[in-house]
């Protein structure tokens, strides 16, 4: 996803002069094209990520559309209070792009981990969450990102996931994609987890299980349309992420079904509200805080 | 005397509404007034214009002092300043950059306006935009860290298109701000980061003017030692009046001080 993402933005800056870069000294090995292609729209800040967020919202309230690239802890958190009033109080076209969705950083340690990132960024009014879950969706939100309104977060997940979707699929920010047919079950996945959804797809079908799996790129604006007809389909519903299972994916798809006046069956999955102290790979970490629970049901 | 006026409009405006941070409004009027009627390229009529030199009021909780010399420069119509911090008022007590023209950034949480300063500062080179931006820091203000973030970069970048002022009224919200984070030798702190630094009596108005008009081959500071609550005798110099707003007794003393009501 990062190195589609950058390459999407090289793209979409050869068109419009306006797309500005800035990293608070992170991206080694992955910047420096952009760097070199257009070395005035390119900014290292410095280790300082709120300076690195004030200088984007100066840059863009002169009319330059700005993407800050870092970790996701430092680009979301560290400077939260810059983000709050820069970039969404202030409604300005920032793009805080971080990469490292969920447990990515695995063995680096929880410093490192972004699961709280989805509930923080979508409570804030004006920011769009767009959270990708392949290249091919991280492809079209930056495309759309150049042109879209306001500050957005983009959670880019690491390096080397596969395409899910092929090269024409219609994605659109505020929409969810529809990956398998099948009526027992839906799985709705956001970004990092869809490849792992897929995999569930595969699983559950040799169980003779038929798995819709919907994948949800963007957070805010949720689409809700796309759960109030599931509900209306009387389907039971699971929602899996690599975040935690508080205010992320689930908690947006529960307060559409809270809100329906409807019930349906429906489970979050995620991870449990836990810093983890264990070591170990993403795929690691991920067995033992999110799949375990999922065999065990 | 346009500075005596913003001064009495301050006072109008946090007596009616019994609000806060009067001392540190008048603080700051000398340099407002310096700023917006001899030195900033600006037009009332075209508060959009893109050749502007801007002016970030970061410590927003000064933004009376704004409002009334914007409404004082013609931004916006006088009536406007008897909204302020009442329901359904207009002029919110900390900036918000939608509430009227002439309002660069929205603020209140300090630490945030050298940076955004920065931002448009590049912004403005690149596109050979002659704009000049001012952004003005209290002396409290510096003790956030954000504040040193932006001051080492705008030194890497030669930035000779900002200038910060320092508000250096020598109190801060719990007390005298040598005493709760030292900062004794604030100009030598700018100097030592590479900033082109000036101190300056921070009411005197002709030399703010002669200093904010020196050319600058980087990044300017403009140490102005200033009064908390200047120009009310009561005030000056007074912790109490960062919270306190006057009585109407008070209010009488404040304007008659101030020239008349």
């Amino acid at each position: 996803m990062r190195t589609t993402f950058i390459q999407s933005l090289i793209e979409e800056a050869e068109k419009d002069e306006r797309i500005f870069l800035i990293t608070p000294d992170m991206g080694y090995s992955i910047l420096e094209e952009f760097q070199d292609k257009f070395p005035d729209r390119f900014l290292n800040v410095g280790i300082a990520e709120q300076n690195a967020v004030g200088v984007a919202a100066g840059l863009a309230l002169s009319g330059k559309v700005v993407y800050i690239y870092s970790i996701i802890p430092f680009v979301t958190m560290r400077c939260f209070e810059q983000v709050r009033v820069d970039l969404a109080y202030m409604n300005t076209n920032v793009r805080l792009v971080g990469v490292g969705a969920g447990l990515s950083y695995g063995p680096a340690g929880t410093t490192h981990h972004a699961i709280e990132d989805i509930a923080i960024m979508r409570s804030l009014p004006n920011m769009t969450v767009c959270c990708p879950g392949d290249p091919v969706e991280v492809r079209e939100i930056v495309k759309q990102s150049v042109k879209y309104n306001g500050p957005m977060f983009i959670r880019l997940g690491k390096n080397g996931e596969p395409n899910i979707h092929s090269d024409n699929t219609p994605i659109e920010i505020g929409k969810a994609i529809k990956v398998t047919q099948g009526n027992d079950v839906v799985l709705i996945t956001t970004s990092n987890m869809l490849e792992q959804g897929r995999l569930l797809v595969e699983e559950w079908a040799k169980k003779g299980k038929h798995v819709r799996l919907i994948s949800m790129p963007t957070i805010k604006p949720f689409d809700k349309e796309c759960i109030l007809e599931l509900i209306a389909e009387n389907i039971p519903i699971y929602t899996l992420e690599e975040h935690n299972v508080i205010g992320g994916l689930g908690t947006a798809v529960a307060e559409v079904i809270a809100e329906s006046g409807i019930g349906v069956k429906f489970k979050r999955i995620g991870i449990p509200d836990t810093y983890t102290h264990m070591v170990g790979s993403q795929h690691y970490l991920r067995s033992e805080l999110i799949m375990k629970s999922i065999e065990e049901k | 005397m346009n500075n005596q006026n913003i001064r009495k409009s301050i006072i109008h405006m946090v007596h009616y509404s019994k609000s806060s941070h009067v001392g540190t409004c008048l603080s700051i009027v000398d340099i407002l007034t310096v700023l917006y009627f001899s030195v900033l390229n600006i037009d009332p009529q075209r508060p959009s214009k893109k050749d502007r030199d801007r002016f970030i009021l970061s410590k927003g909780h000064g933004s009376a002092a704004l409002y009334a010399t914007l409404a004082e420069r013609g931004f916006f119509p006088k009536a406007y300043l008897d909204k302020y911090y009442i329901d359904g008022g207009i002029l919110p007590g900390h900036l918000d950059m939608e509430a009227v023209p002439g309002i660069e950034t929205s603020a209140g949480s300090l630490g945030h306006g050298l940076s955004i300063g920065i931002g448009m500062a590049i912004a403005n080179k690149q596109s050979n935009n002659p704009g000049h931006i001012y952004v003005l820091l209290g002396d409290g203000e510096c003790n956030e860290g954000s504040v040193w973030e932006a001051v080492m970069l705008a030194t890497t970048l030669k930035l000779n298109n900002i200038t910060v002022i320092i508000d250096y009224n020598k109190l801060q919200s719990f007390g005298r701000t040598n005493e709760v984070i030292n900062q004794e030798n604030m100009a030598d702190r700018w100097s030592a980061f590479g900033w082109q630094t000036y101190e300056v009596d921070g009411h005197n108005m002709e030399e703010l003017e002669l200093i904010f008009n020196l050319e600058q081959t980087g990044p300017k500071a403009v140490i102005a030692h200033t009064t908390k609550g200047k120009g009310v005798s009561y005030m000056e110099d007074k912790l109490e009046w960062h919270y306190k707003s006057p009585n109407d007794e008070q209010y009488i003393t404040a304007m008659r001080e101030l020239g008349g009501m």
